[in-house]
């Protein structure tokens, strides 16, 4: 389809604001910009047909199953967006008094009990807008932490194992630390001895997700954080997956130190094709007073990691979600998670292979190495062929320990027959690949385009439209 | 795979020809079909010092980046300009297409001939 | 109690059968006993959505809704067009992920490319990212685009807003980078100062246009100054004024950054708001997070993907520049969406009222005795004065509906938008002239 710039007619446009009421001020010409810059001329009606548009090429949550692992795509319910909306919260000016922003702190006091509960720790700031910031908060606290001790020279490094999303790693190096990769045992977890191995004197922290990438619980979790603790080492635990056990167990009782959760994932806010999301970071008390702040609300030289307090109406969106589920929801909701995840498996085994053929969590993996070996159908040419099903394609090649990857996280709000539809899809194309490879490896047949050409994207990259193309 | 016998390799698969005092260094035919389709190298600066063993730059595939280990120490005398603009060379012609000239050389890693090599890589 | 969850009790029974189990508490044998949370959580029953709608409601009604808003410093106050709150509610834009999977994400893709072209054309650079989470993060990602190993300090105008101070300091110590504060000498960056603190280990420089005081810098002899030293110059700018004001690539800026929460996002008590990045050519494979590009389909077709994704965390780790991986796209969506519908001269109009507006409150309220300017230099839409009794004069402003400015250090910083008119501005300084009558 044609881009909006494509669309302009010189001389067309909306009408929003009145006159100028006032004597008009103008910039000196020293100040003044050489000429305008190039955007749309466009009509109102113009304008939303044309993102009406855009919006027939996106596949939403209530566009289709969603099955994408690690980013836990669940329904995101409409009365959260309503109450976010409210002009009670979208007309506060961060900086208004303290006595006109009550109903703000309400919601943020109340949003905090809740999560501190959920988490099993003591304080939090809502201040990271996404679950990378999060971490960066949370390896930020631990290394004011060893600071604090006059521990930080020694304490250079930060153990991640090689199942973890590459936010872990990039994480651990721009708070400057050393990344130091621990490999995982055969079944997906920590291997214990190799844990040994690289702890120290200069073990900063753990960064750990439980369930982990591959969708197990480690069951040696508490021997896990004794050990890097002994060490003198602090754990984190990056709340990716945090889904799978809400109101089951909490990361605080498994002895972590600090935690982030994506509200955009478990608490059900929407990820806005990519963001806004938020990042609430909690921690145990010893590291509270090392939280975030604002240097202009709160005045403090503290650790500051955005401006103001935080992704304030995405907290809103939480807050109903939780309120909606509340004790026994949040704990049904985790269930029902991990019973999607382990049905959909039962359904696609006898397919295509799970990496880990046991309980999973809330989510679980495919190792297509074999098939490939077989059919010479690849998990990318899978992942494509689901799109002609109306299916957004799971997870790709992650985690890297499994060769051929694809990650399946159903999420607890879809229904038995959306899932049993989808395991058929599954074993229908794993029939495909047999009987016909050459069309999956073209998929997608009926898709928005057929399979871009990414190297050409990368070698000579066209990063914006041009007037003069 | 094809791997001339007038050169050598390194175990992270670069290839170098001596020519006098001065170290040519590319890639090996191996490491360009590993990586696939190369869309943007990372070069070090004429002038830079590289230290065997370690990392003088980095080849970018759509999905990977790889690391290059430098086989030799010395200081840098010319990096291939022609790579910038058209990375592709290195999958095309990589025996062509070298990335790094190196001067003042003062230690050289273990290398293998040709025919080492492809062992090598069979293993590998 | 409330569930999204669809399946029965029975069809739940029939999936923990089909699996070989009977109870729930199966699913979790890995768990070890001791850490089973028992009793449950420690929250209120559920609830429906009435009951929700009215509990949150009572606190939205806590807060006060101000009719006239005459605070910035960092959060404009701006008119949303209402097709531009209505747009980015679709459920489609709304709920979708990263559009990792191009065949099905075309829609999103383009709007990004669209919204990477808009803010270009508006800083005058070559290439943009598709956003970072608000304008102090921006500028903390952008002085890390600009060290390496050579040079490595990061200089600040101490006329930058407090919070992107902090947070760039945040981010170099993270990175055990030295961060110094550049002094400011009449409401400006003290350029005297700079100069003497731009030694060769000096990677990159961040320049407020307008600053936190809402005067113009001298950005262009900065430049000089900064490019002379061979370090890289970052300006961070208002995208409102870059409807009239010099672009920082006409100033000589290598990089661009800034708040876009004036493009179309509410206040929303602090966001979630919009960092933008833009930068010269040269700088193209350093900008942090996502880029979309242009490219073609199998079909020859002309198709949208997210592209050099060799920069970023999920490829190359550890030795990634960044770790962002979500960012704020909606907002950068609807910045797209603002500017589409405000285009080059709504833009412009927003720009000149807000000045003009601005300019029109400090004449009136510099004609009430004790009130002055505080500082000599061209402002745009905000300004300092220096005030008597100040904390008199914003309660007696709340009382009256008005959020007035904002008080730093008896001092107050105030700010003008095109939404206020002019009957609320008089009405303001009539107040302000009572206090201090």
């Amino acid at each position: 389809m044609e881009l909006i710039f494509e669309k302009s007619v010189s001389g067309r446009g909306c009408s929003i604001l009145p006159a100028c009421d006032v004597e008009t001020a103008s910039l000196p010409a020293n100040l003044s910009r050489e000429e305008p810059p190039v955007l749309p001329e466009m009509a109102e009606v113009d304008i939303s047909r044309h993102y009406t548009e855009l919006c027939g090429n996106v596949h939403g949550v209530n566009s289709g199953f969603y099955p994408l692992g690690s980013c836990t795509m669940k329904y995101n319910p409409r009365i959260d967006e309503e109450m976010a909306a409210l002009p009670g919260f979208t007309c506060i000016h961060p900086l208004a008094p303290t006595d006109s922003v009550k109903g703000c702190k309400a919601v943020f006091d109340t949003a905090k009990k809740y999560l501190l509960e959920i988490f099993g720790m003591d304080d939090c700031t809502f201040q990271p807008a996404a679950g990378a910031h999060g971490e960066f908060t949370g390896v930020m606290l631990i290394k004011k932490y060893h600071e604090s001790r006059g521990d930080a020279d020694r304490r250079t490094k930060i153990i991640v194992p090689d199942s973890a999303h590459g936010t872990n790693p990039a994480t651990a190096s721009m708070c400057g630390y050393t990344v130091v990769n621990v490999p995982s045992a055969s079944d997906g977890c920590v291997d214990l001895e190799a844990l040994k191995e690289v702890l120290g004197e200069d073990t900063a922290g753990l960064m750990l997700t439980n369930p982990n990438t591959v969708g197990i619980f480690d069951k040696n979790i508490l021997e896990i954080t004794r050990r890097v603790h002994e060490a003198g080492g602090l754990c984190y635990y990056d709340g990716a997956n945090l889904n799978a056990i809400m109101g089951i167990v909490r990361p605080g009782d498994m002895g972590f130190d600090c935690i982030h959760s994506n509200l955009h994932k478990t608490f059900a806010t929407p990820h806005g094709g990519g963001g806004p999301g938020a990042g609430v970071v909690g921690c145990k008390d010893f590291l509270a007073k090392f939280l975030p702040k604002s240097a202009l609300m709160d005045g403090e030289d503290a650790l500051q990691v955005r401006s103001f307090s935080g992704n304030f109406l995405v907290v809103v969106k939480a807050l109903a979600y939780i309120m909606t589920l509340g004790k026994e929801g949040v704990t049904e909701a985790a269930q029902n998670a991990v019973l999607n995840a382990n049905y959909l498996m039962s359904r696609i085994k006898g397919t295509f292979k799970p990496a880990f053929d046991r309980i999973c969590m809330h989510e679980f993996v495919l190792d297509l190495s074999g098939y490939k070996e077989e059919t010479g159908v690849s998990a990318l040419d899978v992942a494509k062929t689901l799109i002609d099903y109306g299916m957004h394609p799971p997870t790709m090649y992650f985690p890297l320990i499994v060769h051929e990857a694809l990650m399946l996280e159903p999420t607890e709000t879809e229904s038995k027959e959306n899932l049993d539809k989808a395991a058929e899809v599954f074993r229908k194309l794993y029939k495909l690949g047999f009987d016909d490879p050459e069309y999956m490896k073209a998929a997608p047949h009926h898709a928005q385009i057929a399979r871009p050409d990414e190297v050409q994207a990368a070698r000579n990259p066209v990063l914006r439209w041009s007037k003069n193309d | 795979m094809n791997f001339p016998n007038e050169l050598k390799y390194s175990k992270d698969h670069e290839w170098v020809k001596t020519e006098g005092e001065t170290a040519i260094i590319g890639i090996s035919d191996f490491a360009q079909d590993a990586l696939g389709d190369i869309v943007f190298v990372n070069l070090p600066e004429a002038g830079d010092e590289v230290v065997a063993g370690e990392v003088f730059g980095d080849l970018e595939s759509v999905k990977a980046v790889s690391d290059m280990l430098s086989p030799v120490s010395g200081t840098v005398a010319a990096v291939n300009e022609e790579l910038a603009d058209t990375p592709e060379i290195l999958n095309s012609d990589p025996y062509g297409a070298w990335i790094i000239k190196v001067e003042g050389i003062t230690d050289t890693e273990d290398l293998m001939d040709a025919d080492a090599y492809a062992e090598f890589c069979k293993e590998d | 109690m409330g569930s999204y969850v669809p399946s029965t009790d029975k069809e739940r029974q029939q999936m923990l059968n089909a699996i070989g189990l009977d109870s729930f508490s199966e699913l979790y044998k890995d768990v070890p006993g001791e850490m089973y949370l028992k009793g449950g959580l420690n929250l209120p029953a559920g609830m429906s959505e009435l009951e929700v709608r009215r509990n949150i409601s009572a606190m939205a009604d806590k807060n006060t809704v101000f009719e006239t808003i005459l605070r910035g410093a960092g959060a404009y106050d701006h008119v949303i067009p209402s097709i531009v709150s209505y747009i980015p509610a679709k459920e489609e834009f709304l709920t979708a992920y990263t559009p990792y999977q191009a065949e099905m994400s075309q829609g999103i893709l383009q709007s990004i490319f669209e919204y990477q072209t808009m803010m270009c054309e508006l800083t005058g650079m070559d290439v943009s990212n598709a956003s970072v989470y608000d304008g102090a993060t921006a500028a903390a990602e952008a002085a890390a685009m600009c060290r390496d190993r050579k040079r490595t300090v990061t200089l600040i105008s101490g006329a930058s807003h407090p919070d992107t101070i902090q947070t760039v300091k945040t981010y170099c110590y993270g990175k055990n980078s030295e961060l110094k504060v550049v002094p400011v000498k009449d409401g400006k960056t003290d350029i005297d100062a700079l100069k003497k603190m731009l030694t060769d280990d000096v990677a990159g420089v961040y320049i407020q246009q307008p600053n936190f005081f809402g005067i113009f810098e001298n950005a262009d002899e900065i430049g000089e100054a900064v490019h002379t030293a061979g370090a890289a110059y970052i300006m961070g700018c208002n995208p409102i004024a870059l409807g009239i004001m010099k672009t920082p690539r006409e100033s000589g800026a290598d990089i661009a950054v800034g708040e876009a929460q004036p493009l179309g996002m509410p206040l929303g008590f602090g966001g979630p708001y919009l960092g933008y990045m833009t930068s010269t050519d040269k700088y193209m494979r350093k900008l942090p997070g996502r880029i979309v590009g242009e490219t073609v389909d199998a079909n020859g077709k002309r198709a949208y993907v997210l592209s050099l994704q060799a920069r970023e965390q999920h490829i190359r780790r550890e030795k990634a520049s960044s770790n962002i991986c979500s960012n704020e796209a909606l907002c950068a969506f609807t910045a797209g969406l603002y500017l589409s519908v405000m285009g080059a001269k709504g833009l412009a109009d927003v720009a000149t009222q807000s000045m003009s507006k601005a300019h029109y409150l400090a004449s009136k309220l510099c004609e009430i005795p004790g009130v002055s300017l505080k500082y000599s230099g061209e402002f745009f839409h905000e300004f300092v004065t220096v005030i008597p009794k100040a904390g008199k004069v914003l309660s007696a402003l709340q009382s009256n509906g008005i959020l007035g400015g904002l008080n730093i250090d008896g001092d107050i910083l105030w700010c003008a938008t095109e939404k206020v008119s002019k009957a609320e501005l008089d009405k303001a300084v009539s107040v302000v002239k009572e206090v201090l009558a």
